[in-house]
């Protein structure tokens, strides 16, 4: 017997059956609830929770806005950008130092691992925690909002959602989208040595993200 | 049959630095916690408890369904799926597919699973070099040790432990801030992440209707291990399943308040099979290992399958009396505290260390905390009753349980019982706190002294409450 089949055997042998079942009933309901809040009240939940965890929001009248803000933050510090298409609106590349990462893996991962700031957008936001949702696609790869010390995410506004229930009702199977769905919450961080709070461990010490 | 490590309790007793390494570390924790769950920081928490419980009931009530339904999805986005009946098929398989697809260097992030089967210790005797990137794990594997608590596994280390250790296996200049601690260990393996060929994992949650695994943690360790190198490696025990994707609304929302009192975690990871058409990076391959190594046997028994609604956040540890005396490395597996306690000797058969399930005050403050509710103090009376049958089957423990059957007769006849009583508080002297250890000597003889060794009984008063309600119903002149 393989060893699917009898782990199989003896999960159904413990349970006292000898076949499989079909979908079986019972499964409660999603505890699924998403709340009315309107998008000022949205944006204040979402920098406050944010700020707690020391990342910085920013909001932004306009895309030229944006772009000043992130001159201004980079400060002449080099950075490698997401493709997402946002960005390109925004004029971020034309900010010096900025480079776009492309698609070929190894060179991006290379950008990444050697340049101060990776800046990306985000699919959606979460006001509830101050997070970050980011799907992995041919727009934005993984590593750009995590192996530079300083990650600035450029967000338009109505991708703020509430929290974690109106992601999962407009995305209740993630993996159908991506192989990768990854939320960031505040900059990178531990507590392992006596309990004493260090930022930047293996991701990003520093996060800004600008509401646009 | 292991005897209870007397002489390893007392010395972690008698360590003061230890002792308030374990209480602070653990007090801060339990803050985080309470502060965490407060209802102007949370909705309903006590309902997400409630639903959390619900939702791992009916998932490990039909386990061989969602199993077979994670199966279909992790396939049909081109992961594989491996099934291990125990740690050795498990290690093998990392083994024979590190030789064929030429792995040279693992990175690994933390992950309880891997550690059940010594994982580390077989990759390197088949010198595969593998190196733990979470920064407790990683400090516990430069020192050789296994983790200290569930969720902060180098809890019992001091800022000064650490700088020793780096200076002396990393030959790095001495520094003693936590800071600047975390930054060499983030030179040194960064280089790591980058040139690895193979990335392990473990999984907080495997969810059967995505096809994918979930991994929650603060440091980006388990994101970089799951991007970086061209394969991943989830190793998971196969009760971490879940139903369904929206199940996380939930879940999410209790793990990271219990374990840490965050409202989630820096990042949260949700990964089905590997890097797809159009996507730029992440891996090429993507393995699932779901791992038995006992926990079917878990199954069998209705009111003890609920250890496996666990899902690792460790409150139980920081809230427990006994932890937080003894800590960490005092109990027989990987797995501490109260959850330890329960499923140990569940693994192992409960005569392995039999004094485990009574190392406990029942104090109940597991349950209390626990976000999937799982009735810890009653699987652990339950695991009592079972190891007392095994023993009394071997013939240990004749005399105790003649004792308690004398005693039951008797408390089963009021007249006798008052005999008794009168006859005990006339018979023997005693002390106001002591009675029983006043006995005379020959009646202190094993097995009785050992007996009384952890317990007494207040001396009986001079007269019994029945004589008293007897005098006074008289004076009234009732009858």
């Amino acid at each position: 017997m393989s060893a699917r089949e009898e782990i199989l055997t003896r999960i159904r042998a413990s349970l006292g059956r000898a076949n499989a079942t079909g979908a079986p009933a019972g499964l409660p309901p999603a505890r699924i609830v998403i709340p009315d809040v309107p998008v000022e009240r949205r944006i204040e939940k979402f920098t406050a929770a944010l700020e707690k965890l020391n990342g910085k929001v920013h909001r932004a009248t306009s895309r030229d806005d944006a772009r000043e803000y992130v001159a201004r933050l980079l400060n002449g510090r080099t950075a490698v950008t997401s493709n997402a298409p946002f960005l390109a609106e925004c004029g971020v590349h034309s900010i010096p130092n900025v480079t776009a990462g492309g698609s070929d893996r190894l060179p991006l991962r290379d950008m990444c691992a050697t340049l101060d700031a990776g800046i990306t957008s985000a699919d959606y936001a979460l006001s509830d925690t101050g997070s970050l949702v980011m799907i992995s696609s041919n727009e934005e790869a993984r590593l750009v909002s995590l192996l530079p010390l300083l990650h600035i995410a450029v967000v338009p506004l109505d991708r703020l959602l509430t929290g974690l229930d109106e992601l999962y009702s407009i995305l209740p199977v993630p993996s159908d989208r991506s192989s990768s769905m990854v939320f960031i919450t505040g900059p990178s961080r531990t507590a392992d040595i006596e309990q004493i709070l260090v930022r930047g461990v293996h991701g990003p010490g520093e996060i800004h993200v600008v509401l646009v | 049959m292991n005897p209870i490590p007397v002489d390893a309790i007392k010395n972690t007793l008698a360590d003061a630095r230890l002792q308030n390494a374990i209480y602070s570390s653990t007090a801060r924790l339990m803050d985080k916690r309470a502060h965490a769950i407060e209802p102007g920081a949370i909705d309903d928490f006590q309902g997400l408890r409630t639903q959390a419980n619900a939702i791992k009931r009916h998932a490990i009530d039909n386990l061989d369904y969602y199993l077979e339904e994670l199966e279909r999805n992790v396939m049909a986005r081109g992961g594989k799926v491996v099934w291990c009946r125990d740690a050795g098929e498990a290690v093998q398989f990392v083994l024979q597919l590190s030789r064929e697809k030429g792995v040279k260097r693992i990175v690994k992030s933390k992950s309880m699973t891997t550690e059940e089967i010594d994982l580390n210790e077989h990759l390197e005797h088949a010198q595969i070099e593998v190196v733990e990137t979470d920064l407790g794990e990683y400090i516990l594997q430069l020192a050789h040790e296994k983790p200290y608590h569930i969720v902060a596994p180098a809890l019992h280390k001091t800022r000064y432990d650490v700088a020793d250790l780096f200076t002396e296996t990393l030959k790095v200049e001495r520094v003693e801030e936590p800071e600047q601690q975390t930054q060499v260990a983030r030179r040194v393996l960064r280089e790591k992440f980058i040139t690895a060929d193979l990335g392990i994992t473990g999984a907080n949650f495997l969810v059967a209707d995505s096809g994918a695994i979930v991994l929650v943690e603060n440091e980006g360790n388990a994101r970089l291990s799951s991007s970086a190198p061209r394969i991943q490696i989830a190793i998971a025990g196969l009760e971490k399943i879940i139903p369904r994707a929206q199940d996380l609304a939930t879940f999410l929302k209790v793990l990271g308040r219990s374990a840490t009192g965050q409202p989630l975690t820096v990042y949260t990871s949700f990964l089905s099979g590997p890097r797809r058409g159009g996507e730029i990076d992440g891996p090429e391959e993507f393995y699932l290992v779901l791992m038995d190594n006992g926990r079917t046997r878990l199954l069998a028994d209705e009111g003890k399958r609920q250890s496996l609604y666990c899902i690792r956040c460790g409150a139980c540890l920081n809230h427990c009396p006994v932890y937080r005396k003894i800590g960490g490395h005092n109990y027989p597996w990987v797995y501490s505290g109260p959850i330890g306690a329960i499923i140990s000797p569940q693994f192992h058969g409960v005569t392995q260390d039999p004094w485990l399930p009574f190392a406990s005050s029942l104090c109940g403050a597991c349950a209390e905390v626990c976000p999937v509710k799982i009735d810890i103090p009653q699987v652990l009376l339950d695991l009592r009753s079972d190891i007392t049958q095994a023993k009394r089957k071997e013939g240990a423990g004749k005399w105790e349980h003649r004792g308690f059957r004398l005693f039951s007769y008797v408390m089963r006849r009021p007249k006798l019982y008052e005999m008794a009583s009168a006859m005990a508080a006339s018979v023997f002297p005693g002390s106001r706190d002591k009675w029983l250890r006043t006995l005379p000597r020959l009646l202190r003889l094993p097995p009785i002294a050992g007996w009384l060794s952890q317990r007494d009984l207040p001396p009986p008063p001079e007269r019994s409450f029945r004589s008293l309600w007897r005098e006074r119903q008289r004076a009234k002149g009732g009858n």
